[in-house]
C-alpha cells in the first residue's frame, strides 16, 4: 500500500498534472486551428465586449432568464462549482502539497470550511444524480456515461472527506482519493468534463454572436 | 462605335430639360445618348398614355405603357411599349413589326447594331433578335444571352412539363438550353450564365447534373469532371476553350475545360475576364474569409477589401486593370494594386483612356454627381451625370451632366479640367 | 378535425423523404455523414457535442416541447440525441430508418429558431445542429417534398414561387397602375440605376400578396423616396435552399440579389417584412459567399418605417384604433435587435399596444419559421400541435384586450394564422405596412 501510496503521489501525480494540462491545451488549440481552417467568419463576429457581456451574464447567479426560473438549480449549480473548483486548490492540506511539489505558498481555507464545502459537492453530485433519474428532459439525454462522470467528480470528495474524517482505514480511502482525484484531473480534457475548457469559448462565441451581428440579448 | 466622328470641337451644348416638367404630367428619369447628343426620357401626356421626349420633341406614337428607355451603344434610343395588351421593342420611335403578350430584358450587343429581347407569347417563350422571333418556343425561359457580336441568341428553356411538387421528375432534367432558338438534346436539372466561342460555334453554360453535380456543359454536352458549384463561363479566345470557376473542397478555383488554370485555389473566386488581347487574366477573388482582392493570371493584389469588389475593367493595351471597391461604408476605386484616396457615396464603373493612361469615372456625394479622373475630383456638383468618354486620342474628355435642371454636354480639354 | 402529426411517434409520410430514403444504402449514408461531419463541419460541431452536459436546461427555451407536455424527445438536445449525436456515436453507421427520422425531426421539429442558445448555460446552437442533419439529409436526396420544390424553384426562377422573368415586372406595372387610381403619379421606378433604394420581397408578394406591393408602391411614393425595383430576377430575397441545406444554391441565390443591387447602383437594400429572407440576406447567404457582412447594406421594413417616421417623411392621419399585440418575429428580433423599433414605429401608428408574455428576445416562435411551413401540408398539424404554447400566449393576451395581431414577418403571419384559426383566436393578423397603408396621410 505505502508503494502504490508513493507512485500515486509521485509519479503519476505529475503524469496527471502533465496530462491534464497538455490535453487541455491540445483540444484547445485543435480546436482553434479547427476554426481558422474551417470557420473562419467566426473570428469576424468576435468581440472582447460582447464576449465578456455573455461571461459575465452566466457567471453570475440569476443574471439569465433561465437561472431565475429553475432557482434551486441555480443556487446548486453555482454552490457545487465554485466548491469543486475551490476545495481542492485551496485545501490545506493540499497547499502542503503545493508547496512541496511547486514551491508556491497558496493561502489556505480553514478546515471546518473546506469540510463543509465538500459536502456542498457531494450533495450537489447527489442533487443531479436525482435530477438525471427523476426529470423526463434529463433523464432522456442521459446515457451511461453521465452516471460515470458524475461519480467520477464525486468520487474524490468523497474519499477525502471519509479520509479526512479517519473513519474507517485512512490509508486505503487515502490512497483512493489520490487516484480517483487524479483520474478525474486526466478526465477533463477527453471527456464531457471538458465543458470546463470550452465554456468561455462558446460562451464567448454566442455573446460575441448576438451582440455584434444580432444585436440582442443572450441571457 | 466609332468616337471620332463626334462632335469633339463644340465645347457645350445645352438642353432645357427642367422645362419638360412643365410640359408633360410627369417626366420619368433621363438617359442621355452616348455621343451626349440627346436626352430622353419617358413622358406621361395623359392618363394612361406614355410617350418619349427627345431633345424636347415628343415622339408621334404614344403608349399606354412605356419602360426600359435605353440607348444602344450605336445611339439608337429603345424602349419596351405596350398598346392594347400586346408589346413591342420601340427603336427611335418606331415600333418593332412582332407584337407579343409581354416582351423584357433587352440587350444589345457591343456595337449596338443587334437588339434582343425575351418574350412570352400566349404562354410560349422565346427570344427575338433584332425583330425576329425564334421560330421554336418554350414552355419557360431564364437566362437570355446575347453574344457580344450580336449574331447569337441563347436561353435557358423548360423542356419537359413538371408540375411543382414532382420534385423527383424535375431532378431528373427538364431544362436545357436553346441557341439561336435551337434547342440542345440534352435536358439537365438546371442550366445558368452562358458564355459562346469567338466563332459562334459553341456555347457554353453552367449546368447542374443532379442536385449536387455541377459543371459546365458545351453545346450540350458537360465536362467530365463535376464540382459542388460553378460560376458561369467565359471563352478564352486564344486558347479557344471556356474558362471558369468551380468549387471543390470548399474552395474556388479556375479550370479550363477540368484542367486546373490557376494553382492556386480562393475562398470566393467570380467574374473572370480576359484583357482585351487575351493575354492577361484577372478574377474577382476572396484570398480569405471577407478579405477581397483582384487577381490577375493567379496572383493576387497586395491590397484587401473588407466589402466589395465589383465593376471590373482592363485597359484597352490590357496592363492595367481597375475595380470599384467598397470598404468601411465608402465606395472607392483601386486601379493596379492601389486604393484611391477619395471616397464617394457610389461610383460608377471606371472608363480608361484609350492610351492607358488615364481613369475616370462617375461619382456620388451628399446627394450630387461628379466626375473623377486620375483621384482627382471635378469641381462642380451636378443633379446628374453619365459616365465620361475620352476623346480617341486621349485629349479632350466629353461629360454629359444636368446642372440646375439643364442638360449640357461638355467637351473639355483633359489639361484644362483641373487647371 | 383532422390531427396528422399528434403524436411524435408517428411518422409523417412525405414523398420527399420516402423516395429519397427508398434510393439509400448504409454505405452511402456513412460516407455522407462523415463528409458532413469531418470534410465540410469544423470545430463547433465537435465542441458543441463535447460540451453539452446533458443538463436539459435547454428543454423550457422550445416551444414544440412545451406544447407537447413536456415530452423530451421534443427538447433542443433531445433532438440532437436523435439525430447528430446519434450519428457521431455511431460514426455514421446508421440505418435508413433513423435517417428518415433524423430528417423529419430537423427539417420539421426545429424552426431553428434559436431560443434555445438563449437559455442553454453554454449557448450551444441546437439550431444550427439541426441545420447540419438537414445539410446531411440533403446531400442524402431527402428533403421533405415541398420545400424541395421551393427550392427547385428558386434554382430556376431565382425566386421562390415560380414566378416567371415576365410575371414579375408584368405584375408590378399592374399594381402601379391599380395603385394610380389612389395616386395619379405615383410610380414604381423598374431598373433606375442610381436610386437610393431598392426595394426587394419575397416571391409570393407578387404571385398571391400583390396588395402589399400596393401599398408599399404608396408608401414609397408618399415618402418622396428615391427608389426603384429589378426588373431582372435577382429580387426575391427569400431563400429556402437555407433551409433545406442546399448552401450551393443558397450561395448562388444571394449572389444574383446582391449583384443585382450592385447593377442598380443603389445605396440600401430595403427588404418588406420578412424574417427568414432578412436571415439569409443579413446573417447566412453573405457568410457563404465570403461576405463577412451584406455588401449593399440591408435594410428590413421594421427599420425602414422606423425612419421614415422618424424623420417624419410619413405622416400619420389616425391612429389605429383596435387594440394591437405585437408578435416579434425570431429573425429579425433575436437574428437582428429590431425590437425596440418595432415597438417606435407601433405606437407611432397605433392607440394601444399591449405586450405579449414573453416578448421580445424571448419571444415564442411562430412554428412557421425556418423552412417548416414550407415543408407544406403534410406538416400543418406538427406545426399547429407543436405550438400550442403560442395559442395559450395569444389567449392571454387576447383576454388582456388585443384584437389585433402584429407579425412583421412572413412565415409567422402565414403560421399565426393557422394557429389563429385552429384554436379559435379570432384575431386579425396584420403586417405593420396593412396599418401604416391604413393610417398614414396619402398626398394627393
Ligand atoms: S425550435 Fe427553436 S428552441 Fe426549439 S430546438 Fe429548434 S431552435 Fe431550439
Ligand atoms: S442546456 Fe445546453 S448543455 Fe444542457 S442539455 Fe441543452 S444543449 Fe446541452
Amino acid at each position: 500500500m505505502d508503494a502504490l501510496y508513493r507512485f500515486l503521489s509521485g509519479p503519476l501525480a505529475w503524469v496527471s498534472f502533465v496530462v491534464f494540462i497538455a490535453g487541455s491545451l491540445y483540444r484547445l488549440l485543435s480546436m482553434g486551428f479547427l476554426v481558422r481552417r474551417k470557420e473562419k467568419f467566426i473570428f469576424s463576429v468576435m468581440s472582447w465586449k460582447y464576449s465578456f457581456r455573455s461571461i459575465f451574464h452566466w457567471i453570475t447567479p440569476f443574471a439569465s432568464v433561465n437561472m431565475r426560473r429553475h432557482p434551486v438549480m441555480t443556487i446548486t449549480t453555482f454552490a457545487f462549482h465554485i466548491c469543486l473548483f475551490l476545495t481542492p486548490i485551496f485545501l490545506l492540506a493540499h497547499g502542503v502539497l503545493w508547496d512541496d511539489a511547486f514551491n508556491i505558498h497558496l493561502w489556505a481555507l480553514p478546515n471546518g470550511l473546506a469540510d463543509i464545502m465538500t459536502l456542498v459537492v457531494i450533495a450537489g453530485g447527489v442533487f443531479f444524480l436525482c435530477r438525471r433519474m427523476k426529470l423526463a428532459e434529463v433523464r432522456y439525454l442521459t446515457t451511461l456515461s453521465d452516471y460515470l462522470l458524475l461519480i467520477m467528480v464525486a468520487a474524490p470528495f468523497l474519499t477525502g472527506f471519509i479520509a479526512y474524517h479517519q473513519w474507517i482505514d485512512y490509508r486505503f480511502f487515502m490512497t483512493l482519493h489520490v487516484l480517483t482525484g487524479e483520474i478525474m484531473l486526466m478526465a477533463i480534457p477527453f471527456t464531457r468534463l471538458s465543458h470546463m475548457l470550452f465554456a468561455p469559448f462558446t460562451r464567448a462565441y454566442m455573446g460575441s454572436e448576438f451582440g455584434s451581428v444580432r444585436h440582442a440579448r443572450d441571457w | 462605335m466609332n468616337t471620332e466622328e463626334w462632335d469633339w470641337e463644340t465645347s457645350e451644348k445645352c438642353v432645357a430639360f427642367k422645362d419638360w416638367h412643365q410640359q408633360f404630367e410627369w417626366v420619368e428619369e433621363p438617359y442621355v445618348s452616348p455621343d451626349g447628343e440627346i436626352i430622353a426620357a419617358i413622358v406621361n401626356v395623359g392618363e394612361g398614355e406614355f410617350s418619349i421626349c427627345a431633345n424636347g420633341n415628343i415622339q408621334e406614337s404614344s403608349f399606354e405603357k412605356i419602360w426600359r428607355l435605353r440607348f444602344t451603344p450605336d445611339g439608337r434610343l429603345t424602349a419596351l411599349a405596350s398598346d392594347a395588351g400586346e408589346w413591342t421593342v420601340t427603336v427611335d420611335g418606331a415600333a418593332w413589326e412582332n407584337r407579343f403578350s409581354y416582351v423584357w430584358n433587352p440587350l444589345f450587343s457591343d456595337d449596338g447594331h443587334s437588339i434582343a429581347v425575351s418574350f412570352q407569347q400566349d404562354g410560349q417563350y422565346g427570344m427575338a433578335l433584332n425583330d425576329v422571333p425564334w421560330e421554336q418556343t418554350y414552355m419557360n425561359l431564364t437566362d437570355a444571352f446575347l453574344s457580344a457580336d450580336g449574331q447569337h441568341t441563347a436561353a435557358s428553356v423548360q423542356m419537359i412539363a413538371a408540375g411543382e411538387s414532382e420534385i423527383h421528375k424535375f431532378q431528373a432534367g427538364t431544362i436545357s438550353a436553346a441557341v439561336n432558338g435551337k434547342a440542345w438534346d440534352r435536358n439537365f436539372v438546371n442550366v445558368w450564365g452562358k458564355a459562346v466561342s469567338h466563332d459562334g460555334a459553341r456555347v457554353a453554360a453552367e449546368v447542374r447534373l443532379t442536385l449536387y453535380d455541377y459543371t459546365i456543359a458545351v453545346n450540350g454536352v458537360p465536362w467530365e469532371k463535376t464540382y459542388s458549384s460553378v460560376w458561369e463561363p467565359v471563352f478564352n479566345p486564344l486558347s479557344g476553350k471556356f474558362i471558369a470557376p468551380v468549387r471543390q473542397d470548399g474552395k474556388w478555383m479556375l479550370v479550363e475545360e477540368g484542367q486546373l488554370l490557376w494553382r492556386k485555389p480562393f475562398h470566393q473566386l467570380w467574374h473572370p475576364q480576359f484583357s482585351p488581347d487575351g493575354k492577361n487574366l484577372a478574377a474577382i477573388v476572396a484570398t480569405e474569409f471577407g478579405k477581397w482582392s483582384v487577381a490577375i493570371n493567379g496572383q493576387a493584389w497586395n491590397i484587401r477589401i473588407g466589402e466589395l469588389i465589383t465593376d471590373m475593367v482592363f485597359s484597352p493595351d490590357g496592363r492595367k486593370v481597375a475595380v470599384v471597391v467598397k470598404d468601411n461604408e465608402r465606395w472607392g476605386i483601386a486601379v493596379q494594386d492601389s486604393v484611391w484616396k477619395n471616397t464617394f457615396d457610389m461610383v460608377w464603373k471606371p472608363v480608361f483612356s484609350p492610351d492607358n493612361t488615364h481613369i475616370a469615372a462617375k461619382v456620388e456625394k451628399d446627394g450630387k454627381y461628379t466626375i473623377v479622373m486620375d483621384d482627382r475630383i471635378w469641381p462642380h456638383t451636378c443633379d446628374a451625370a453619365w459616365d465620361p468618354v475620352f476623346h480617341p486620342e486621349g485629349e479632350l474628355l466629353l461629360f454629359r451632366t444636368i446642372e440646375d435642371g439643364v442638360y449640357r454636354r461638355r467637351v473639355i480639354p483633359i489639361r484644362g479640367i483641373w487647371g | 378535425m383532422d390531427n396528422m402529426a399528434a403524436k411524435p411517434d408517428e411518422t409523417i409520410l412525405d414523398e420527399g423523404i420516402e423516395k429519397g430514403a427508398a434510393l439509400l444504402t448504409d454505405e452511402r449514408i456513412e460516407k455522407t455523414i462523415l463528409r458532413v461531419l469531418n470534410t465540410e463541419g469544423g470545430a463547433r460541431i465537435k465542441v458543441y457535442v463535447d460540451t453539452c452536459v446533458h443538463c436539459g436546461l435547454c428543454a423550457e427555451a422550445c416551444h414544440y416541447y412545451l406544447s407537447h407536455d413536456n415530452d423530451p424527445r421534443f427538447s433542443p438536445a433531445g433532438k440532437v440525441r436523435q439525430t447528430l449525436g446519434e450519428m457521431i456515436a455511431r460514426k455514421g453507421k446508421v440505418d435508413r430508418e433513423f435517417m428518415k427520422k433524423a430528417a423529419e425531426i430537423a427539417a420539421t421539429q426545429c424552426n431553428l429558431c434559436k431560443r434555445c442558445a438563449m437559455y442553454c448555460p453554454f449557448g450551444i446552437d441546437v439550431a444550427y445542429l439541426m441545420s447540419v442533419v438537414r445539410r446531411i439529409t440533403h446531400l442524402l436526396g431527402m428533403t421533405p417534398q415541398y420545400i424541395q420544390a421551393t427550392a427547385h424553384s428558386h434554382s430556376v426562377s431565382m425566386n421562390q414561387m415560380w414566378v416567371r422573368e415576365d410575371e414579375w415586372p408584368d405584375t408590378l406595372q399592374w399594381q402601379e397602375e391599380e395603385a394610380r387610381s389612389e395616386m395619379p403619379k405615383l410610380r414604381i421606378p423598374l431598373e433606375k440605376e442610381g436610386a437610393d433604394i431598392m426595394y426587394s420581397v419575397i416571391g409570393p408578394e407578387p404571385k398571391f400578396q400583390a396588395q402589399l406591393l400596393y401599398q408599399a408602391a404608396i408608401l414609397m411614393n408618399a415618402a418622396g423616396v428615391n427608389w426603384t425595383m429589378p426588373a431582372t430576377p435577382g429580387w426575391d430575397n427569400s431563400d429556402m435552399a437555407m433551409f433545406t441545406g442546399d448552401s450551393e444554391l443558397m450561395g448562388r441565390i444571394k449572389r444574383q440579389h446582391f449583384e443585382t443591387a450592385a447593377r442598380l447602383k443603389v445605396k440600401k437594400i430595403v427588404m418588406g417584412e420578412c424574417g427568414h429572407a432578412f436571415r439569409s440576406v443579413y446573417d447566412t447567404g453573405n457568410r457563404w459567399l465570403g461576405w463577412k457582412i451584406p455588401p449593399i447594406p440591408i435594410v428590413h421594413a421594421i427599420e425602414f418605417y422606423y425612419d421614415l417616421i422618424k424623420e417624419g417623411r410619413i405622416k400619420i392621419a389616425q391612429k389605429y384604433a383596435e387594440p394591437v399585440t405585437l408578435h416579434d418575429p425570431c429573425n429579425v428580433v433575436r437574428g437582428g435587435g429590431l425590437h425596440e423599433k418595432a415597438r417606435y414605429v407601433i405606437r407611432a401608428i397605433c392607440d394601444n399596444l399591449i405586450e405579449m408574455h414573453p416578448n421580445r428576445e424571448h419571444n415564442y416562435c411562430c412554428c412557421a419559421g425556418g423552412g417548416v411551413i414550407n415543408c407544406g401540408p403534410p406538416y400543418k398539424m406538427a406545426r399547429i400541435n407543436g405550438n400550442r404554447v403560442k395559442a395559450e400566449q395569444l389567449f392571454a393576451v387576447k383576454a388582456r384586450g388585443a384584437r389585433t395581431l402584429i407579425a412583421p414577418c412572413h412565415n409567422c403571419h402565414s403560421g399565426l394564422e393557422d394557429i389563429n384559426h385552429y384554436y379559435g383566436l379570432e384575431m386579425n393578423v396584420k403586417f405593420i405596412g396593412d396599418i401604416l397603408y391604413q393610417v398614414m396621410e396619402k398626398p394627393e
